[in-house]
């Protein structure tokens, strides 16, 4: 099992508004809109040095998605910031009718996404967002994993046309890949070859599919770990290469099942290569109050969880 | 895009000609909605004057389309339904062929039942249908051509009905705020929704207040009357750069040019049968008749 170092923990989201702050010096075409989370949002950096280009909407989510629409029409690429919430299920319409139906290139920007919002509680805690966004035609749905690999994103979007949805979050987490890696939109990535099971994860969870590998590995099994950023367009390629070698899978999101990289995932090897797949993501509830590691505990989505699935799924490939 | 190829006051139409644009317009209506015995002819009469207006007076528009616009007015239909007056006035400006009504709401049509812009039928810039959504679209559209320091205009136009959606009101706080004075929004104010009229269904109250309250410059019209219409379109245009958004509340009539449609909310969603056709067609004379 690799090692993967790492100097320092950030948020996922001030990748995001670093990646955004750059793009409004290299790129004069982007401009920013917020519903009143200009700093939950990181984009304090971008509204100062680009006033003209950052559109303060207030608590009015709705418009927010529509003025985006009308600005692409300008010739604009918006990027909303708001929490993920707000960004899907509040605007879904919205979305639906003059982003993605109108192929409108609108960069949909959401953070403090699934439990690790903590505190704030069920309401705030959206875990419904990535089966709502790619079940959109037109939309593509990405959810990197670290600090880096949000801004590597962020800066990527911006030369893809057609509408994104990118989500990432609120805590911090080990920033560990690396800052120069290019963020290629559909294509997954190799983090640890292995030939016993196939461990996809998305999000806060690649590094629990990391420190799970490392567990694994002392129990002797040499699990396959792969980052999948991209959840629509999935990379079918490099998901079937990977269980034609392994022949068994475990998914991670911080998602509910119902909808997410699990059931992407299963799609494809029910049509494609059937094979025993386990899912670790949240089973139909919603979250609660508490802190992001309680959350992630009690959730069932910590290294232990994915080390489980895993053994479970060992099992089943062995009947 | 050049300037040389936007239309220029010399191509403007004259109120007679306006009216007789106006008729054909309503036949193609009437004839779209018969054959597929489906569709909204309604409100696409009420506001066949005021479209026509726009594109055959007011507005600086290019029919070689293109999705920016740079330079021209450009215009959002909210209230997506009433696409059959939207659809005809645009193919009589030349945007597409007229021949081409025919497929309205058919199978593997551009014409959609509700404006789309998948298909890429030049015009439609925004897909509409689902209400209360279109005026955010044109704020949107508007401040790009501000960045851009282009100083021509958008117009948007919503339904009565429509202002009971919530977004409306998100979208009328913020175009004073951020001083989108290159809009002019309209309102139909035909009083009909599907259920009933507005007054019976969601009372609108004092329009004129309730927007002059949020910060917008208020001008009231006829919106089938000519006369009366195309000088309030021409002071809003006169009005913008001024700091304020220009919302226009106009009073239509729902089915305005066919006697029984009219003073109804009944025709909204209904299509004329053969008889009714017939009867319609005759009432909307044109000096030459150019049916698709």
């Amino acid at each position: 099992m690799k090692d993967f170092p790492y100097t320092e923990s950030k948020d996922t989201r001030s990748g995001f508004g670093v990646g955004l702050h750059e793009l409004g010096k290299s790129n004069p075409n982007v401009v920013a809109l917020t519903a009143d989370l200009t700093g939950s949002l990181k984009m304090d950096a971008f509204k100062k040095d680009f006033p003209e280009r950052f559109f303060q909407v207030g608590i009015a989510e709705a418009n927010m998605m529509g003025i985006a629409a009308g600005l692409t029409i300008g010739g604009k690429i918006p990027f909303t910031g708001t929490f993920a919430n707000f960004s899907t299920g509040r605007v879904y319409d919205q979305i639906r009718q003059s982003i993605a139906y109108s192929d409108k290139n609108v960069k949909i920007c959401a953070s403090h996404a699934g439990v690790t919002l903590g505190e704030d509680g069920a309401t705030h805690q959206i875990l419904e967002d990535l089966g709502m966004m790619k079940m959109l035609p037109h939309m593509t749905v990405i959810n990197p994993c670290d600090f880096n690999q949000t801004k590597a994103a962020t800066i990527a979007i911006a030369e893809h046309e057609g509408p994104v949805y990118l989500r990432f979050g609120r805590p911090v987490v080990p920033n560990f890949t690396p800052a120069d890696q290019k963020f290629e939109i559909g294509k997954a990535v190799m983090l640890n070859e292995g030939t016993d099971v196939s461990i996809f994860a998305t999000g806060h969870l690649v590094w629990k599919a990391i420190l799970a590998g490392h567990i694994l590995a002392e129990k002797g099994i040499d699990a396959e770990i792969i980052n999948i950023h991209t959840i629509k367009p999935l990379d079918a390629q490099a998901i079937l290469e990977s269980v034609r070698k392994t022949r068994c899978v475990v998914s991670a999101e911080e998602h509910q099942m119902n909808g997410g990289l699990g059931d992407s995932i299963a799609q494809l090897l029910a049509r494609e290569e059937p094979l025993p797949l386990e899912m670790v993501a949240v089973n139909d509830s919603f979250g609660e109050s508490g802190t992001p590691d309680q959350l992630m505990e009690k959730y069932g989505l910590m290294e232990n969880d994915i080390v489980a699935a895993v053994e479970k799924v060992l099992a089943r490939k062995a009947k | 895009m050049s300037q040389e190829n936007t239309l220029t006051a010399t191509d403007q139409k004259s109120v007679a000609e306006l009216k007789q644009i106006a008729s054909q317009v309503r036949r193609d209506i009437v004839r779209m909605v018969h054959a597929v015995n489906s569709g909204h002819p309604g409100g696409s009469l009420g506001c066949t004057d005021l479209l026509v207006a726009l594109y055959f007076r007011i507005m600086k528009h290019n029919p070689s389309f293109s999705m920016k616009g740079e330079g021209e007015d450009l215009f959002f239909l909210s209230n997506g339904h009433i696409s059959p007056v939207f659809y005809s006035v645009l193919a009589r400006s030349g945007y597409f062929p007229v021949s081409e009504l025919a497929t309205f709401r058919k199978l593997n049509s551009r014409l959609q039942g509700h404006p789309a812009t998948h298909e890429h039928l030049p015009g439609i810039r925004i897909a509409s249908g689902s209400l209360g959504q279109g005026m955010s679209v044109a704020i949107g559209a508007a401040q790009a051509k501000k960045l851009d320091g282009d100083k021509s205009l958008v117009y948007v136009l919503m339904g009565d009905g429509e202002l009971e959606e919530g977004q409306v009101w998100e979208a009328a706080m913020y175009a004073p705020h951020c001083k989108v004075d290159n809009l002019i929004a309209i309102v139909d104010r035909n009083g009909q929704q599907i259920d009933g009229s507005t007054d019976e269904i969601m009372n609108l109250g004092n329009l004129r207040a309730k927007f002059e309250a949020f910060g917008w410059r208020v001008l009231e019209t006829d919106g089938n009357d000519f006369e009366k219409l195309v000088p309030t379109l021409e002071e809003a245009g006169q009005l913008s750069g001024q700091g304020q958004p220009t919302m226009i509340l106009m009073d239509t009539q729902m089915g305005f040019g066919v006697d029984y449609m009219m003073g109804t909310h009944k025709w909204h969603g209904t299509a004329p049968n053969d008889e009714q056709l017939e009867k319609a067609l005759q009432q909307l004379l044109v000096e030459q008749a150019s049916d698709y």
